[in-house]
């Protein structure tokens, strides 16, 4: 008998070492998942970062600009249309050929050229027209850098030059630019101040902004109240048939649609059969409120379902009619945990790309969209349409502009954390 | 208005109080009076005004029609809606006047006559249904009229038909994703489209074209979906799952606080950063190591392949397997380890012998409900997994899936009856179906093997 038991005790014994190690593999491997998970994030942040800080910033250059109207073919500068048809491009070509006069030869010229970026002689034009007596002066100007001459110098500056888009004589002009003081990198302001453009110096993320600031008052109009009511009704006056489990199995199912399908949802319904106009705020604001319902729907009877029932039976046994009390007691206290729940699916609908290509949000817009109705694109959007630019100072923009995505998305869900901190109540 | 009903109809009912001894001797609440003239004022006017938008076009588009000369129709047989256009634009500047032909230049000017009467007729007829409804209302009102529970039978109306329109959702999407791939099947038969090998849907521009019958063979696609969707799977459920194990089972609190929310925040980037992280980064390091390890010699490597797309969607979808094993394993009752660490187990044969056995259920469900975001998972693919149509299953090569195909085919303006977006529509209706069949699946699982301890 003893024996025995001593040779299970030596067998445990024996089988010990193995199960710790087995113990001691299963607690690594768990480390490890964990690990992945956190370094594929920052993986993802430190290359979002490293390459989107320099979309903030741009090169600009100084150049004097000798306003003559002799030049710029203005004779009359109270003609308006002469002012606007003036030849800005030739007093920018002018001013660069005098600090270079070594350059002679045509195709060096156009080289020369190409280091200003194309939307300079439209700011001076801008300028000139609202103050036409500029027109006879010299003035100085720094104007931005074409994007191969921004990358150039930026890289330049970091000490890792990308030279690919510039050549042994435009670099020298780069170094005799920096040498005379001429040439800075400074805040990129176009980049919040202006819409998309073909040129990646002159593209900024306004557009997108404002179109994804539109979509999303709409979004928001619509799904908030149409999912706190349908929560609501689900939560306190449905009776239990087989209408309420068919609408229940509805959201449940809709919460799983994968986003694309409400796109072709938007483009069959909406535009083809109500004959929406494409590319609008208005349509893709109600794309995203029937995908984001049933998010809003969930959290919401949660928050109703938080209310206790004492709550609910006081007022009840007060004389209050149902509506009274839903409206006036239960209602109240569940708004803090239903505003959560919005907030959280406002920041997805701000996240989504996929059903907004469907219905043509994905168009090529210059102009800030002021109005719903106006064509405009979103900020995701527009983040896919530069990633497929092929000019490598798209890399940047699109870095910065994903950045600036990140941050609206970080801002709403500490808004969430925030607001159900402080407004939660423990019954 | 509608304020200017409310007051009416409260201000009336006021007046009757006082007539009949205070608000007291009323059957509701002033208010409540007030609420229901609002109500009437609006809801009718509202409707009509609805049901006159999406008509009014129709019968414009007829007017002028009939104002077009019979050669003009003659010239353009079956384009009427053409020339409509035309008259559009010219009404509203977009075409100048000057390019026009007269007789569209006379129609445009004639559209201008009829939509301004449309706009004032349309703007009587509401403003007299408002006011009647109101009207109608406040005659009625007396002590024993019971506005209160008419207005509750209505606020109770607004509200199931806020909870019915999830079901107009999903109706709205079977409608028009099967009508228009019935469209489609009548082009293509669907055992070609089922079980075709070759997938090519260009379509001809002009008649007697090279190429032009275009190739809807779908099955490239499935198993261009289904190599991401289980490359992604083979990531993301081993790490989720040990992630969700760890934290439940071994982490102190301090470490359960940091890890979990930062895991929530990978669930919170967007899809189209993942696209431009898989596309920008993970792609080229993988073909730059497939062609390192010397893989070129035997099989193709493309810049695009399944992998990179396969591993960031894996990545994307961590944090959701995670927390759905998170809720299932916390569902395990602590009685159940505590009497397995009692019998001398260790911790992690106590994980494996009985926590999860018993949560295995729910993994599964959650396992399930990850497929669907796999396969229906759009600009990550989009971005890095390429267009070509390729019948493989190496993961470095580059692959297409239903969702990309969706996005190519629909992008941009297009002919709307021409295969091609119809083809968009038969695919997305694939993708719903299997969805709603994994999601289904995944409930009925949960629910059927969930083992009730309480």
């Amino acid at each position: 008998m003893t024996k025995a038991v001593s040779t299970q005790a030596e067998l445990v014994e024996r089988s010990l070492k193995k199960r710790y190690r087995a113990e001691k593999r299963f607690k690594i491997a768990g480390i490890i998942s964990i690990s992945v998970g956190i370094a594929a994030l920052f993986a993802l942040f430190i290359e979002i970062f490293g390459n989107g800080i320099g979309g903030f910033s741009q090169t600009k250059i100084k150049l004097d600009i000798v306003l003559d109207s002799e030049e710029l073919e203005i004779y009359d500068v109270n003609n308006e249309e002469e002012v606007s048809n003036g030849y800005y491009e030739g007093v920018i070509r002018l001013a660069l050929r005098k600090k270079f006069p070594e350059v002679k030869s045509r195709g060096d010229r156009r080289k020369l050229y190409s280091m200003i970026s194309d939307g300079a002689s439209y700011r001076l034009r801008d300028l000139v027209m609202a103050d036409t007596s500029l027109i006879g002066q010299t003035k100085t100007f720094w104007f931005l850098a074409d994007d191969d001459f921004d990358t150039y110098f930026k890289t330049l500056l970091d000490g890792d030059p990308y030279t690919a888009r510039v050549d042994e004589k435009q670099r020298a002009w780069v170094d005799q630019l920096i040498e005379e003081g001429n040439i800075e990198k400074g805040f990129n302001t176009a980049f919040f101040t202006s819409g998309d453009s073909s040129e990646p110096e002159l593209a900024g993320i306004l557009g997108a902004v404002i179109g994804s600031l539109l979509t999303l008052a709409i979004t928001l109009a619509l799904s908030f109240p149409i999912g706190v009511a349908a929560a609501i009704y689900l939560n306190e006056y449905a009776p239990k048939n087989r209408l309420t489990e068919l609408i229940e199995v509805n959201i449940r199912n809709l919460a799983a649609v994968p986003s694309i399908i409400f796109g072709l949802l938007g483009l069959a319904i909406f535009i083809n059969l109500f004959g929406m106009p494409r590319s609008v705020p208005t349509v893709g604001g109600l794309v995203l409120t029937l995908m984001t319902l049933p998010t809003i729907i969930m959290s919401s009877r949660a928050a109703l379902e938080a209310v206790p029932p004492s709550i609910r039976e006081a007022a009840l046994g007060l004389g209050a009619s149902k509506m009274q009390t839903i409206l006036h007691h239960v209602l109240p206290l569940a708004l803090p945990g239903m505003l959560t729940g919005a907030i959280i699916g406002m920041a997805q609908a701000l996240g989504e790309t996929a059903p907004l290509l469907m219905i043509g949000m994905v168009a090529f817009i210059v102009d800030v969209p002021s109005w719903f109705t106006d064509s405009a694109t979103v900020l995701p959007v527009q983040i896919f349409l530069w990633s497929d630019s092929p000019e490598r100072a798209f890399v940047e923009k699109t870095s910065a502009a994903i950045m600036v995505l990140l941050l609206f998305l970080i801002f709403m869900n500490t808004m969430a954390v925030l607001l159900r901190k402080k407004l939660e109540r423990r019954w | 208005m509608v304020a200017l009903a409310f007051f009416a109809g409260r201000s009336r009912s006021l007046a009757i109080a006082t007539n009949v001894g205070g608000i007291p001797y009323l059957n509701s609440l002033p208010f409540y009076y007030g609420a229901l003239t609002a109500v009437w004022c609006a809801i009718p006017s509202l409707v009509v005004l609805l049901i006159w938008n999406f008509a009014d076009n129709y019968f414009i588009s007829n007017m002028i029609v009939a104002e077009l000369p019979e050669s003009a129709l003659e010239l353009v047989e079956g384009k009427k809606d053409l020339l409509v256009n035309q008259v559009y634009n010219v009404a509203e500047g977009i075409m100048p006047r000057e390019m026009a032909p007269d007789y569209i230049v006379a129609a445009s000017e004639r559209l201008e006559v009829i939509l301004w009467w449309n706009r004032m007729l349309l703007a009587v007829v509401c403003l007299s249904i408002g006011i009647l409804g109101s009207l109608f209302v406040w005659m009625k009102i007396t002590p024993k009229f019971k506005a209160r529970l008419h207005v509750e039978g209505v606020f109770l109306g607004v509200l199931f038909v806020s909870a019915c329109i999830a079901i107009l959702t999903t109706v709205g999407i079977v409608f028009s994703v099967l009508f228009e791939s019935i469209k489609f099947f009548t082009k293509v038969p669907i055992t070609e489209f089922l079980f075709g090998l070759e997938w090519s849907p260009q379509m001809a521009i002009r008649e007697g074209q090279q190429g032009s019958s275009g190739s809807f063979g779908a099955v490239p696609l499935f198993v261009g979906t289904l190599l991401i969707a289980a490359i992604a799977m083979i990531v993301a459920v081993p790490t989720g799952l040990m992630s969700a194990i760890y934290l439940s089972e071994y982490a102190d609190r301090r470490i359960r606080d940091w890890v979990k929310p930062a895991l929530e925040v990978l669930a919170g980037v967007p899809t189209v950063v993942y696209g431009f992280f898989a596309a920008l980064t993970v792609a080229p390091f993988i073909r730059d190591m497939g062609i390192g390890l010397g893989l070129d010699g035997f099989m193709t490597i493309s810049s695009e392949s399944a992998l990179a797309a396969g591993l960031v969607m894996g990545v994307m979808i961590i944090p959701f397997v995670s927390s759905l094993s998170d809720d299932v394993i916390n569902a395990v009752p602590q009685s159940l380890r505590d009497g397995a660490l009692g019998l001398g187990s260790t911790r992690s044969e106590v994980i494996k012998q009985v926590v999860l056995p018993a949560a295995l259920p729910g993994i599964m469900g959650g396992i399930l409900l990850a497929g669907p975001r796999a396969i229906g998972e759009t600009m990550i693919v989009v971005m890095a997994a390429g267009l070509a149509a390729n019948l493989t299953m190496n993961p470095l090569d580059s692959v297409t899936t239903v969702t990309v195909q969706i996005v190519t085919l629909l992008v941009g303006d297009q002919e709307f009856n021409s295969p091609k977006t119809l083809a968009a529509f038969a695919l997305g209706l694939v993708l719903f179906i299997v969805t709603l069949g994994l999601n289904y699946l995944a409930l009925h699982i949960v629910k059927k093997y969930r083992e009730q301890y309480d």
